[in-house]
């Protein structure tokens, strides 16, 4: 048979991967399945400015539907893959309908979901998550009747949410387990900056908070109800707790996966099975500067670059993955910028004043920059983003200079 | 509808029609035009969707913000007078006609 690609989940990730093959000059059959009711859309603006009001759905789709036609990649909505079989040279995907689609070649790229509640009351009506665009739908529905809004989770997600809803003066409570929001993801001063912010724009934030149940009326979500007994009031619970990949077909073909059931892959964005790659949120990968770990990377930038490469893998490029991992965040006023991962640094240098509101926070490991946090410093994150794309230093105790420019001090 | 003529690195012109509101960048991305990323899809932290405007156009299209200067100024590719990123330009009538010159690196 010719040569058949088939590509599950169609978002960022699998888009990425077909646009690429077809840029390269692959002529075979390209498909894109994907679960969803919509063709390839963006994702961050639904929690963003889609949520706000300021951006529709067509203006979140990734391309026009012509250019799918007039690039010849089948997309198929709506379908879910429940099986995948291999044959001698080619396999199989069958979807929940019944439908067969044959491959020669597959692609994983199948995202992950929102963590759900388990907790009493987590069924309720107006118990809500973000992850698609029927996500954020849903909220929209209810926005004008929503008075109060628990969010729980003080991630990007949940965090954002929070800020449009403040924005449209809503009573906003977002109760978070950790000790400091967005713990995951960027450093102490960060956190601590944010916490501030969020509170001089009317949200209230409690950490180190648990939530015991959900608490309703009718079948309809009334409250929150923490461990310590408090109760919140809410019409509408949203839910950001962080995100399970989605690694079963993966796992049914027996796949290498991680604890937590990510696909894992390697530098070329192949699984264990050499004939299968897997990118975006879906997969673990060795980190993409150092090689030295495995991560996760849940951003657009991931979703971009390893799915070019994974695109590349199939066509028997030899290729290692090297990429910066960038991410940003946009709440209130207040546009967050973070490139490099900053796990395991060991030292830190704080450029400009947050009481200002514009700052950015270097982290440095073995005395070599690693990552930067940027809080509407756009120029201090590009400097620290070119930096460690060329494989440059910034030195920590010339950075420490904020009247300095950053761009100035690369070194060897 | 406003059009657009895109120069891509490679000389390759397309010239498209798009919605009042959109922006250069969408239009171009939405139609496969090479050589713009555009990967945050237009919330201006990326840097990654630079052109060069026609001259003809540029006290029309205006200077970029304060924000948008600054990703500017660590654009991969050459910064000109006439350097924008083409997420922040929307298009409106009197931008019918532009013609824009994709940065040659956007990464």
């Amino acid at each position: 048979m010719t040569e058949h690609i088939l590509i599950i989940g169609g978002g960022q990730a699998g888009m990425q991967i077909a646009v690429t093959l077809r840029e390269d000059g692959f002529d075979g059959t390209v498909t894109i399945v994907g679960e969803e009711n919509h063709g390839p859309y963006q994702r961050p603006p639904l929690s963003k400015a889609y949520l706000a009001g300021d951006a529709d759905a067509e203006s979140l789709e990734l391309r026009n539907p012509q250019f799918y036609v007039d690039n010849n990649i089948v997309v198929i909505p709506s379908e879910k893959v429940v099986s995948l079989a291999w044959g001698q040279n080619h396999g199989v995907a069958i979807t929940e309908t019944g439908r067969e689609l044959p491959f020669s070649q597959l692609a994983l790229a199948t995202g992950s979901d929102p963590k759900r509640l388990t907790c009493e009351g987590a069924d309720l009506d107006g118990v809500l998550y973000m992850r698609g665009l029927d996500d954020a739908n849903a909220l929209k529905a209810r926005w004008e009747s929503i008075e109060n809004i628990v969010v729980i989770g003080g991630g990007f997600i949940g965090l954002e949410v929070a800020a449009v809803a403040r924005k449209y003066n809503k009573n906003v409570t977002v109760v978070h387990s950790r000790d400091r929001l967005m713990s995951r993801a960027v450093g102490p001063v960060v956190s601590d900056f944010f916490l501030k912010a969020h509170t001089q724009r009317g949200a209230h934030i409690l950490l180190e908070k648990k939530v015991s149940r959900l608490i309703g009326n009718s079948g309809r979500v009334t409250g929150v109800e923490l461990e310590d007994g408090t109760v919140i009031p809410a019409d509408a619970v949203m839910v950001g707790i962080g995100v399970s990949p989605r690694g079963e077909l993966a796992q049914q073909l027996g796949l290498e996966i991680s604890a937590n059931g990510a696909i894992v892959v390697d530098s070329h964005a192949r699984t264990s099975d050499p004939r299968i790659v897997a990118c975006g949120d879906v997969a673990m990968l060795p980190h993409p500067l150092t090689g030295e770990s495995m991560v996760m990377l849940e951003s657009v930038q991931n979703a971009v670059d390893q799915a070019k490469l994974a695109a590349k893998t199939l066509r028997g490029g030899t290729d290692e993955y090297r990429a910066v991992p960038w991410f940003w965040s946009d709440q209130a006023d207040l546009k967050l910028q973070m490139a490099g991962l900053l796990q395991g640094y060991d030292q830190q240098v704080l450029r400009g004043n947050p009481d200002e509101g514009k700052f950015s926070v270097l982290y440095y490991k073995n005395g070599r920059i690693i990552a930067v946090d940027a809080v509407n410093d756009v120029s201090d994150y590009m400097a620290v983003r070119r930096a460690l794309t060329a494989g440059q230093n910034i030195p920590a105790d010339r950075a420490a200079d904020s009247s300095v420019a950053l761009k100035t001090l690369f070194t060897d | 509808m406003p059009s657009v003529t895109y120069i891509s690195p490679d000389g390759t012109e397309t010239t498209l029609e798009g919605r009042d509101g959109d922006s250069v960048m969408d239009l171009a991305v939405k139609n496969g035009v090479k050589g713009i990323v555009a990967e945050c899809g237009g919330a201006c932290a990326c840097a990654t969707c630079h052109v060069y405007v026609d001259e003809a156009f540029s006290d029309e299209v205006g200077e970029a913000g304060d924000l948008e200067d600054d990703m500017l100024d660590g654009a991969a590719a050459e910064r000109r007078p006439t350097s924008r990123l083409s997420c922040q330009i929307k298009l409106r009538s009197e931008l019918d006609g532009m013609r824009v010159t994709i940065a040659p690196e956007q990464v």
